[in-house]
């Protein structure tokens, strides 16, 4: 199987303490690797690294055989789109004029915006269903409509790789398995690499293909979702007991807290 | 898009309109006809039939030409300084003379004065280069301060306030001290278009062009901003090159115009934030139809400076300020 990204021996520290300690791991291409963990265990970081936002103290990234180092930020913004967590906007922009702004990393300076990019666009808008919505202002839709021009805009930018910072935290239910859902129709059509940080391991465990489990900054697990999820190292990753089944229609582990004696 | 050039042609005729009939409003009025026949007549390769006196021709042309003159360009600087400090520091309240930027060129300009041979044309040429050195070191000052916690709107502006007022006293030290040598207090503190002539208008003309079209070069880069500056890097941008280069660039606009007209408050803070309801967030638009509107608004402002009290001028900076102070008080009350 052949990876998108290498880490070799990563270490990060942030003010003397680590956050990252002497990470080894590949993420597979054309898969959805979930990377779950408890709070403070470094997930985000890691996505910050594997970005370039932040620079290991120790330790190589190689993104497609060639170390993260030697891409200038356009480049690296013609292969990964990168979602935050939080994404409003300052300003009252148009839902529109927000995907617009994907088309950055492609668009010379100062130059309008061509045929093909309004084109790139209109199909982002239409994929996330924004049509309709298209010239409303950002701020004031709800946050599951908010998450959905991100992730049209991501769109938009034509990644090969897509990176989400926890997606669906802050969205119901009914949102987020939506946004699960039209993250998992994007996969499909496009075979683009989706890396994401996940709160909720039940919908991880029936949308993601390859998981990495992290903890104190350190991987426990590293692998395919029905060889990673057992309830042994769930419960002790996460310091609480759970009890694991068996979703009634796909078969994937899903798990329920339990009281502990 | 058609809609948004659309108000840029909209604003342009508001502009022309303000500068015929602030150019007849005075302590001697002029009719407007008369004022559009005088200017069309300056113009070479026209004869229009004289139906004016030759007072009325000097008045307008000697007298109120080069100031309303002056008022666009300094108008349009300190508006576009506004719209670039707002878009760049991620920040609704941001304006030069809020965060201390305006009394930093003005010490700067006023150190110049004191200390160097101001007779000398290329020490007057370079004038507005000591008063960016006071703009920058002010604005680093305000940044140190502000550090700790700056992804907070309100202790930039804090930081602003507590610098602006530092230096206030710094500059009103220097007037102090000086006997004649630098002009009055209130010049500096409140600004003034009055005594002026073309000179001054050719030469700021320069920092107006140079730097409004290196900031509205990177008006896409400040509208990604507003995504915040995470999610712009992310985008391919170098966040903190554009950012130095706009904020050197609005700040150079702003010392420029304090070098010759004093410090003149709160254009950069009401202009944008008008301008923004009319046309939306886009800075392909904003940055120029602000230029154009910070124009209307000094215009104004110094047409009731000079006639509101007659044969007497009211500092333009208690106008804007009665102005600006409250509108201030508004966004913070609505925004923050």
């Amino acid at each position: 199987m052949s990876s998108v990204f290498e880490l070799q021996n990563v270490s990060y520290k942030y003010d003397e303490s680590p956050i990252l300690q002497n990470i080894s791991l590949q993420i597979p291409k054309t898969l959805i690797t979930g990377i779950l963990g408890p709070n403070g265990s470094g997930k985000t970081t890691m996505l910050k690294v594997l970005s370039g936002i932040y620079k290991p103290n120790d330790g190589h990234v190689r993104l497609n055989n060639k170390p993260l180092e030697e891409y200038s930020r356009p480049e690296i913004a013609r292969q990964i789109a990168f979602l935050e967590q939080n994404n409003s906007t300052l300003l009252p922009f148009t839902v529109r004029e927000v995907v617009e702004m994907g088309r950055y990393p492609w668009l010379k300076p100062l130059a309008a915006l061509s045929t093909k990019d309004r084109e790139i666009i209109d199909y982002a808008l239409q994929c996330f269903n924004l049509i309709d919505k298209q010239n409303q202002i950002v701020e004031t839709l709800s946050g599951g409509e908010r998450q959905l021009v991100s992730l049209a805009r991501a769109m938009a930018q034509e990644p090969k790789i897509l990176i989400l910072d926890e997606p669906t935290t802050y969205l119901d239910i009914g949102h987020q398995s939506m946004v699960m859902e039209y993250l998992r129709k994007w996969h499909e059509k496009y075979g683009t690499t989706i890396l994401m940080v996940m709160h909720d391991l039940n919908l991880s465990s029936q949308y993601c293909d390859h998981l990495i489990i992290l903890e104190q900054g350190k991987t426990v697990a590293v692998g395919g979702n029905k060889e990673v999820l057992n309830e042994e190292l769930i419960s002790r990753t996460y310091k609480a007991s759970f009890s694991m089944i068996k979703h009634p229609v796909s078969g994937v582990p899903q798990f329920l807290p339990r009281f502990t004696d | 898009m058609k809609k948004k050039n659309y108000h840029l042609l909209l604003m342009g005729l508001i502009l022309l309109g303000s500068i015929l009939m602030t150019l007849s409003i005075g302590s001697v009025q002029v009719p407007v006809g008369i004022t559009f026949r005088i200017l069309l007549n300056q113009l070479p390769l026209l004869e229009i039939e004289q139906d004016w006196s030759t007072t009325q021709e000097s008045i307008i042309v000697a007298l109120r030409l080069p100031r309303v003159f002056l008022a666009v360009i300094v108008g349009a600087m300190l508006a576009t300084a506004g719209v670039a400090f707002q878009g760049v520091l991620r920040n609704p309240l941001a304006d030069p003379y809020i965060l201390g930027i305006s009394s930093g060129a003005a010490v700067g300009a006023a150190g110049a004065i004191l200390f160097v041979n101001t007779a000398n044309i290329l020490a007057k040429i370079a004038l507005p280069l000591f008063a960016f050195l006071g703009a920058i070191l002010s604005l680093l000052m305000v940044f140190a301060l502000a550090w700790r916690r700056n992804r907070e709107a309100v202790s930039l502006i804090l930081a602003g306030v507590v610098i602006q007022s530092f230096l206030g006293a710094i500059l009103a030290f220097a007037v102090t001290i000086s006997g004649t040598k630098l002009r009055t207090i209130v010049f500096w503190m409140m600004g003034s278009l009055a005594g002026n002539d073309w000179s001054n208008i050719l030469f700021l003309m320069p920092y107006l062009i140079i730097c409004f079209t290196l900031i509205y070069a990177f008006y896409r880069n400040l509208n990604i901003l507003s995504l915040g500056e995470q999610a712009a890097h992310h985008l391919g941008m170098n966040v903190e090159r554009i950012k130095i280069l706009v904020l050197l660039a609005a700040s150079l606009l702003t010392a420029a115009a304090v070098s010759v007209v004093g410090i003149i408050g709160f254009v950069g803070l009401i202009v944008p934030h008008i301008v923004r309801l009319i046309t939306g967030p886009d800075h392909r638009i904003l940055i120029p139809v602000s230029c154009l509107a910070g124009s209307v608004f000094l215009l104004w402002s110094d047409t009731l400076a000079r006639t509101l009290i007659p044969a007497m001028e009211i500092p333009i900076g208690v106008i804007t300020a009665l102005a600006g102070a409250p509108f201030f008080g508004y966004l913070l009350k609505k925004r923050i």
